[in-house]
């Protein structure tokens, strides 16, 4: 039972160290101007800003969130990073965040149909690219190489994104493909790779190149009818949401996309 | 008293919320889905299984711990409870390590016999057993240290071999230590999960077992998870409630 | 009672070659024992002495549960303790019997038999018969825990039996029995082993069981063999204090010159004619105490200061200390006459006839 719900377990007590973290904040300001202001519009008494964010996208977001807080001094910004399923769940449950920043549209979908959101920009594009093994011990260069039953084939759960997309890509290639597992998220895909317990998989590019040296990607043509947009909103009930808008504009920004294409993502 | 009642409280809390939070009206068209019951089944057999490894390992490990004394003992003792503090996802990933299809013993296994554990039932036989095979030794070597030694010694002046009085003496006065040992054991598969998904991946009908279906149906469908959830925990509680009570009337 | 038993053992080998020939050494820190041990067919040889003597370990390393740190065990000729515990032809009854609490009486007689090679029918028979020998048939089915001290004793007596051993090792078969129960079961052992054709071990710190039940006694104390012999020879000469106080008797050491003997400044007449170091043993009814010196010979006579007074039985035992320690008993009428307290000086007498002198 622990197990299953290890990410809950994991998420609840940062969840109320951001609730804590912030209600201490509102007491620090509470002897200044700002507590007398209904709206909490200046800037200056909401100093600390929290972004859940898909797991995807945890190095691209701690940069900017660097930048973010060179740029604002005195703001202090939190990431929550998870399963974008997850997230939206925890937000739909009234975890106090500022920003959501999702891996599919079907994950914001949740949150804005809660009414917590509002006009999600897509932000950046993810590709499904194939992983192999350094040494390649398959052979594989193409999609179709996949649907051979000797290739040992690891793809992410249809729940997940990165499974849904791979469905996509698969259908849209008109391929059978038997995986001898479906993993939970993309990172464990991954690690089936990286370890050579499958012979491929499908995962996003910007996860092959986290991976780089440990595994090998294959751009494959059929990706482009399995991309992943990756939406961006502030939330309505948003404690902060001057400095909401504010990350969402840094994101959207051309610096912004600078740093995500680096990291692999194409942009929107 | 109160502590008693808080630690009850705090232990049976969250069934509740389940209970609470459970949609009942959809109930049965969820559990009828054939994944629901394939999971089930895969869960119920490969837990068995392991606890079948476990034993035919574990009674003589702890026997041995409990049993012979040879230099390094107290560092093996330490070492059988490993699995018990490492998280279940670094189990898997040290079974892939040694037991995948690059690992030390794993390549040896593909090279010889063409055989591959993970992915396959028996790789989650392996991972549960490997997670769940502590609380088998842990409770059997208590058993043997409590047993009196004197009746072994009585057995083998009536002239039973070493295999005799294990089998005939030891083993039926430690029974009640092997039994519970199972029992922590069975439950502890039962609900395994980071070392499954981890070594034996996840698969319908082949390595998905119940908390694996359990945790990506959280991902998108919390329901369907909470449903799932509640199946698990009636059949085991049926089943271990069954098992004590043949246990307690036999006895 | 007839013999069911096969008697399947060869006849012995050699005669007037004992059964069983022994020589123990079990060496531990602080303790070591050393004792030689024989024993003819049908004899029963019982070891007595204080707890921590050796008893024990001794039986263990008859069986093979102790292993020998020197020594050998000779049994119908055949070097025992070169042969692990299981196939030694041998039978024991352990102190609180252990009789397997999973099994009932039945199938722990049948254990034995079972493990050396009967079929499992054949191995219940013959437990039947043996529990039909102790009287306890109609308690086949039961198990231990719901039977009596006596009548589990008497299982673990067949039990141990059952395997037809050679030799038979008895741990203080009696010493977990109530009073009433240990005169029965004492008697009935006394039988049983009356009809056993093998050597009999018996540990025991109970010189009234050693004494009804053992042909030979061995007294160990210190893990040493300090006395042997028949019981009544033991009875009548002990020669440590420790046998001494066991059956009963005032035990001096002392230097003998004819019918003379000294010890320390007490002088005693004896009926013996001896000379050099002996012991000298008499009964504590042998001995008479008076308030003042009584008239005639200072033999057999000196002056002592009362040190205790207790009941023993239906007399009165009086310590006395002075040139010997003593134990007198008399009667409750001679202590209500002498009025008697602790503290109180008094002459003690004993009468030559009750004295007993035998060389050291």
């Amino acid at each position: 039972m622990l197990r299953r719900l290890s990410r809950w377990a994991v998420a609840a007590p940062a969840a109320l160290a951001l609730v804590a973290g912030l209600s201490a904040c509102g007491s620090d300001d509470a002897g200044t101007a700002a507590s007398a202001s209904p709206a909490a519009s200046s800037a200056a008494s909401s100093s600390a800003l929290t972004v859940f964010a898909a797991a995807s996208l945890t190095e691209t977001f701690t940069e900017l969130g660097k930048t973010f807080e060179a740029a604002n001094p005195g703001v202090k910004v939190t990431f929550n990073f998870g399963s974008s399923a997850t997230l939206a769940q925890q937000i739909t449950q009234g975890a106090p965040a500022d920003v959501f920043a999702a891996a599919s549209p079907a994950t914001m979908k949740t949150v804005t149909d809660a009414s917590m959101a509002a006009a999600p920009t897509t932000f950046v594009r993810n590709k499904l690219e194939i992983a192999v093994p350094p040494d390649n011990p398959a052979k594989v260069d193409e999609l179709k190489d996949l649907a051979d039953s000797k290739v040992k084939v690891a793809l992410c759960a249809e729940q997940v994104p990165c499974g849904a997309a791979a469905i996509k890509a698969l259908d849209a290639a008109g391929l059978k493909v038997t995986p001898v597992t479906l993993e939970q998220d993309v990172k464990a895909t991954l690690t089936k790779v990286e370890l050579g317990e499958v012979d491929a998989a499908l995962v996003y590019k910007t996860d092959v190149l986290s991976a780089a040296g440990k595994v090998t990607g294959i751009d494959f043509p059929e990706a482009d009818k399995a991309i992943n947009d990756y939406p961006i909103a502030s939330l309505s009930k948003a404690p902060a949401p001057d400095l909401a808008k504010k990350f969402v504009d840094l994101v959207l920004s051309q610096q912004g996309k600078d740093v995500l294409v680096k990291a692999g993502f194409d942009a929107a | 008293m109160v502590l008693a009642v808080a630690g009850m409280t705090f232990l049976v809390l969250p069934l509740a919320g389940l209970l609470v939070r459970a949609p009942w009206s959809t109930m049965p068209e969820r559990l009828a889905e054939p994944q629901v019951l394939e999971a089930l089944r895969l869960s119920l057999v490969t837990a068995t299984i392991a606890t079948a490894v476990c034993l035919v390992l574990g009674v003589p490990l702890a026997w041995l711990l409990a049993r012979v004394p040879f230099p390094g003992r107290r560092l093996v003792r330490a070492l059988v409870t490993i699995p018990l503090v490492l998280p279940p996802v670094v189990g898997g990933v040290a079974l892939l390590l040694v037991l995948g299809r690059r690992g030390l013993v794993g390549q040896w296994l593909e090279s010889t016999f063409g055989f591959s554990l993970p992915f396959t039932t028996a790789g989650v036989v392996v991972a549960e057993a490997f997670v769940a095979m502590p609380f088998l030794v842990i409770s059997v070597e208590g058993a043997l240290r409590a047993a009196d030694l004197r009746y072994e010694e009585a057995a083998a002046t009536l002239g039973a071999s070493r295999w005799i009085v294990f089998r005939r003496v030891t083993m039926p006065l430690i029974a009640p230590g092997i039994v519970a040992g199972a029992v922590l054991c069975w439950a502890r598969a039962l609900g395994e999960f980071g070392a499954t998904i981890t070594f034996a991946g996840n698969f319908p009908g082949r390595t998905q077992t119940m908390p694996l279906a359990v945790y990506l149906a959280l991902e998108t469908e919390p329901d369907a998870a909470i449903v799932l959830s509640l199946l698990l925990l009636v059949v085991s509680v049926a089943i271990l409630a069954g098992l004590r009570d043949r246990w307690v009337t036999s006895a | 009672m007839g013999d069911e038993r096969v008697s399947g053992h060869e006849p012995d080998p050699g005669h007037g070659e004992p059964q069983l020939r022994a020589h123990l050494v079990v060496e531990r820190p602080r303790f070591r024992l050393d004792i030689e041990l024989t024993a003819a067919a049908g004899q029963v040889i019982a070891l007595l002495g204080p707890n921590g003597a050796g008893k024990t370990t001794a039986l263990r390393a008859l069986a093979g549960l102790t292993p020998l740190s020197e020594g050998h065990i000779t049994l119908d000729g055949r070097p025992l303790h070169l042969l692990p515990v299981e196939r030694r032809p041998i039978g024991v009854v352990f102190q609180d019997y252990l009789l397997f609490p999973h099994l009932s009486a039945l199938d722990n007689v049948a254990f034995g038999p079972r493990c050396r090679g009967a079929s499992k029918h054949d191995a219940r028979r013959t437990a039947g018969a043996w529990l039909e020998r102790v009287d306890l048939m109609e308690h086949a089915a039961a198990k231990p825990r719901q039977l009596s001290g006596g009548q589990a004793q008497r299982v673990a007596l067949a039990r141990a039996l059952a395997v037809e051993p050679r030799l038979l090792l008895l741990d203080e078969p009696l010493a977990a029995l109530d009073a009433h129960t240990r005169l029965e079961i004492r008697s009935r052992l006394r039988r049983h082993l009356g009809d056993f054709d093998g050597a009999t071990i018996l540990v025991t710190h109970d010189p009234l069981d050693a004494m009804v039940l053992a042909d030979h006694l061995v007294v160990i104390e210190n893990g040493g063999v300090v006395q042997q012999g028949a019981p009544a020879e033991v009875a009548r000469r002990p020669r440590t204090d420790y046998v001494a106080r066991l059956v009963g008797l005032n035990l001096y050491r002392g230097v003998a010159d004819e019918q003379q003997v000294t010890v320390g400044d007490v002088v005693f007449s004896v009926t013996e004619r001896m000379h050099g170091p002996v012991f000298i043993a008499f009964p504590p009814s042998a001995v008479a105490l008076f308030r003042t010196r009584p008239d005639g010979t200072p033999r057999n006579l000196w002056q002592a200061r009362i040190e205790g007074i207790e009941r023993h039985g239906d007399n009165v035992r009086v310590h006395l200390e002075g040139p010997i320690a003593v134990a007198a008993d008399i009667t409750p009428a001679a202590v209500a006459d002498l009025d008697l307290t602790a503290g109180q000086e008094v002459w003690a007498a004993v009468k030559a006839t009750e004295t007993h002198a035998y060389p050291a």
